[in-house]
């Protein structure tokens, strides 16, 4: 048994030290020993790469965001399935009752955005060519 | 000892990231910033033994809002937005609110514990941690069992904003 | 059932059940069950046997609290509570949604958004509605706030095509978080004072505090701000205008009366529950916000050429009269606001119904010149909008100068007779702009001749809130015993 809270998460904060030694290391090991070729063909995309045509900052759709913000819903979804899943050996029945109705809940959401085509990615909009 | 050097380590992260995110001309560099701040947070969040908001922390803010806050960065006008004055003229209010937060800081260092009302249950922190199981088991033990009401509630929420971002984000309905 | 779900718990749950559970069934067939857009009317008929249902609930909680002889029953450890004054709202709230969606068939059609989610909404919204009525417990409120909240938002953007309907939405948006975190952060230091989220326990905290307390003041001021934010009343007002502008006109009118009844609700709770030892410190706030609500919303009102806007104003002034009912304080005061909740519930619907009515193909309806000539087209529609204008100036025989009246009684009992002059005086400017209305109305002739299309449902409502609004001002007896039961002790 650790001591202290912070002996508890110790081996955790040397694995980020790790992660973060070996990823620098890398970047600063092939910074440091690599040769340095700079030129034009050098910054095109590489041998079958597609030629990028435009500017990087065009306007993304707003389709991104409908999922990005039903994501989040239900991340959060999921996050109260972390403390359920503590306690559930000593609520038993109650719990799953609990944990029950706020899915089905949930599930009626998921329900209506499947219905209602906010998933579906291609039939909405037109391909940007016919614009 | 130990617990000191990673408060003012996680102060430090949190101090940076949120000094870049309102300095950074790039509302991308912002927003990653923001991550970082945020990491912060959440390694403070740790310190406190408070592990569901670390957990939630991690998993909302730095994995769903900011991945949402890119998003809506990529929606607007990327280059209108640089060209635009960085800092508004409000900069009495954000004074104000300096004076009135440092104020609020200055009464409870001062004050210390007996500023609030601890629950009888509560004692310090590192004694009720290890006689009562982990944070993540009390915190459930509550939601679970005398707040299930405000839980279930919850999902109606839930279910309302997934209406609405339907409702208003999509062409078609 | 549990130790944490009772059956005194699922007694107390079973509107807030029902509300919920065809608000969900609503928004699950409106593609599945009743796919066509003819069949929408089925939608209406379930809605309206959700507030049945959830009447019935209401109804058995009523007589059981009156056959017992109690005067409150908790639930949830102490985190619901059904008592006169809960009840009072909730009949309130039943009334108001069904009102509001009676108008709504006809109007939502001719705006071409119709669709199911916007009776779910309603429904979830008082959802929302009934936990801040009968809520007790600063989580549940809290999270009930933000249901309700959440449903106003979605419900003000309905109408997705209109620029400003989009813009109303948004500053309701983000005025309404930021006024929630205003409240939240209240609420944390109230929970930090005292240890508990119960408003009990809260009280009992507070009460052992002493009053000057440098944190307790704090909890105070941003609870204050939050609530001022949600009942429109200055300086914390400046959303409403536009949100009421831009919202469909029935949304406008479920936000005025709903809304704004259950953050009265909610505020009564919050001043006369676990902060009614403080008083001295609270009071002086909300004195200044009454008196700058009723100077502000009265003298804004007069310039304005939106009938909407106007009433988003003449909401604004309403709000201080309900502040000034809790500023005195005694028993007639807090008997006056619920009086006035409710007179003002029935009024402000009937207002606006007449310009829900005036919507039609080509004819928006919300300027004042758009009311020309309507005693001429439709007499019936000019007297109810006549009634509820006099109701809203508060001239007898309606049920507007019922409300006032115990307002102004409570004020002089109270010894305030500055208030009660001050607010006094505003009725005079009230009456100059509503008769503005009532000018138009009558004396000027008819810029188009084009008549009125109305409905079964629109006609039905308008006999509701125009009976509502004679009745309770004849009749007021019955009325004023029942707020006399929503008095919290």
């Amino acid at each position: 048994m650790p001591e202290s809270y912070v002996e508890l998460y110790f081996p955790v904060f040397l694995q980020v030290l790790i992660a973060m030694a070996v990823a620098g290391g890398m970047i600063g090991g092939s910074y440091l020993l690599g040769r340095k070729v700079k030129n034009r063909i050098k910054d095109t995309p590489y041998e079958c790469g597609i030629t990028p045509t435009g500017s990087a900052r065009g306007r993304f759709s707003v389709k991104f965001y409908l999922v990005a913000m039903l994501f989040i819903l239900f991340d959060i979804e999921a996050v109260f399935l972390y403390p359920w899943a503590v306690v559930y050996r000593e609520l038993k029945l109650f719990a799953f009752v609990e944990m029950f109705i706020f899915i089905v809940l949930i599930l009626c959401g998921f329900f209506y955005i499947w219905k209602k085509g906010a998933l579906d990615w291609s039939q909405q909009e037109r391909p940007p060519e016919e614009r | 000892m130990l617990d000191t050097i990673f408060f003012y380590l996680f102060a430090l992260l949190t101090l940076l990231g949120a000094v870049l995110t309102i300095t950074r001309r790039s509302a991308v560099h912002s927003a990653i910033s923001l991550i970082v701040s945020l990491v912060g947070v959440a390694g403070l969040f740790l310190l406190q033994r408070a592990e569901f908001l670390f957990a939630v922390q991690i998993v909302l803010y730095i994995g769903g809002i900011m991945l949402l806050f890119l998003f809506v960065i990529m929606l607007v006008n990327l280059d209108r937005a640089e060209r635009e004055r960085q800092f508004s003229k409000a900069w009495w209010l954000a004074l104000a609110c300096v004076v009135g937060v440092g104020a609020e800081i200055a009464y409870f260092l001062t004050k210390g514990p007996a500023a609030f009302q601890f629950p009888p249950g509560a004692a310090s922190p590192g004694v009720a941690s290890a006689a009562a199981g982990g944070n993540v088991e009390r915190l459930a033990d509550a939601l679970f069992s005398e707040y299930l009401l405000p839980f279930e509630m919850a999902s109606l929420l839930l279910l309302v904003a997934v209406v609405g971002s339907v409702i208003l984000a999509k062409k078609r309905i | 059932m549990s130790q944490y779900y009772t059956a005194t718990d699922h007694f107390v749950l079973v509107p807030a059940i029902m509300l919920a559970l065809f608000g969900c069934a609503i928004l699950l067939f409106d593609f599945w069950v009743f796919p066509e857009p003819k069949q929408r009317k089925w939608l209406l008929a379930f809605l309206a046997l959700g507030e049945a249902f959830a009447g019935y609930g209401l109804w058995q909680q009523h007589t059981y609290i009156a056959g017992q002889g109690i005067a409150e029953l908790t639930a949830f450890q102490g985190s619901l509570v059904v008592d006169g004054f809960s009840l009072f709202f909730n009949w309130m709230f039943i009334a108001a949604a069904s009102i509001v969606a009676l108008m709504s068939y006809r109007y939502l059609e001719v705006e071409g958004e119709h669709h199911g989610e916007y009776y779910s909404l309603i429904l979830l919204a008082q959802c929302g509605m009934y936990f801040l009525a009968s809520g007790a417990d600063l989580i549940t409120l809290f999270v009930g706030l933000e249901l309700m909240a959440l449903c106003f938002y979605i419900m003000v953007g309905f109408l997705r095509s209109d620029k400003r309907s989009n813009e109303a939405a948004m500053k309701y948006l983000l005025l309404g978080g930021f006024s929630s975190g205003f409240l939240a952060y209240g609420f944390s230091l109230l929970y930090g004072l005292s240890g508990s989220t119960k408003l009990s326990e809260i009280g009992v905290a507070i009460a052992r505090r002493d009053p000057a307390d440098p944190v307790l003041l704090l909890a105070m001021v941003t609870t204050t701000v939050g609530l001022l934010f949600k009942i429109s009343a200055v300086p914390f007002h400046m959303w409403a205008p536009d949100a009421y502008e831009g919202a469909p006109t029935t949304v406008t009118a479920y936000l005025s009366v709903g809304s704004k009844a259950a953050s009265i609700a909610f505020l009564l709770r919050i001043f006369l529950g676990p902060l009614a030892s403080a008083r001295a410190a609270w009071e002086p706030l909300l004195v200044f916000a009454a008196i700058a609500s009723l100077t502000v919303g009265n003298l804004a009102a007069i310039s304005q050429h939106n009938i909407k806007r106007l009433l988003a104003y003449s909401s604004i002034s309403h709000a201080g009269y309900m502040l000034l009912g809790l500023v005195a304080g005694n028993e007639t005061g807090i008997k006056g606001v619920a009086v006035y909740v409710l007179v003002y519930t029935f009024t402000n619907l009937g207002v606006f119904l007449v310009i829900v009515a005036l919507r039609r193909e080509g004819l928006v309806g919300d300027n004042i010149d758009d009311l020309a000539g309507l005693m001429h087209k439709s007499p019936g529609y000019a007297l109810l909008m006549l009634i509820c204008l006099l109701s809203l100036a508060g001239i007898p025989p309606t049920a507007g100068f019922i409300g006032k009246y115990y307002i102004f009684l409570s004020l002089i009992q109270a010894g305030r007779y500055v208030l009660a002059a001050a607010a006094a005086l505003y009725v005079a400017v009230a009456i100059y702009y509503y008769f503005r209305i009532v000018r138009s109305m009558f004396m000027s002739d008819a810029e188009d001749a084009g008549a009125m299309e109305t409905t079964f449902g629109v006609r039905v409502a308008a006999a509701l809130t125009g009976l509502g609004t004679l009745g309770i001002g004849i009749f007021p007896e019955p009325f004023l015993r029942f707020a006399g039961q929503s008095l919290i002790r």
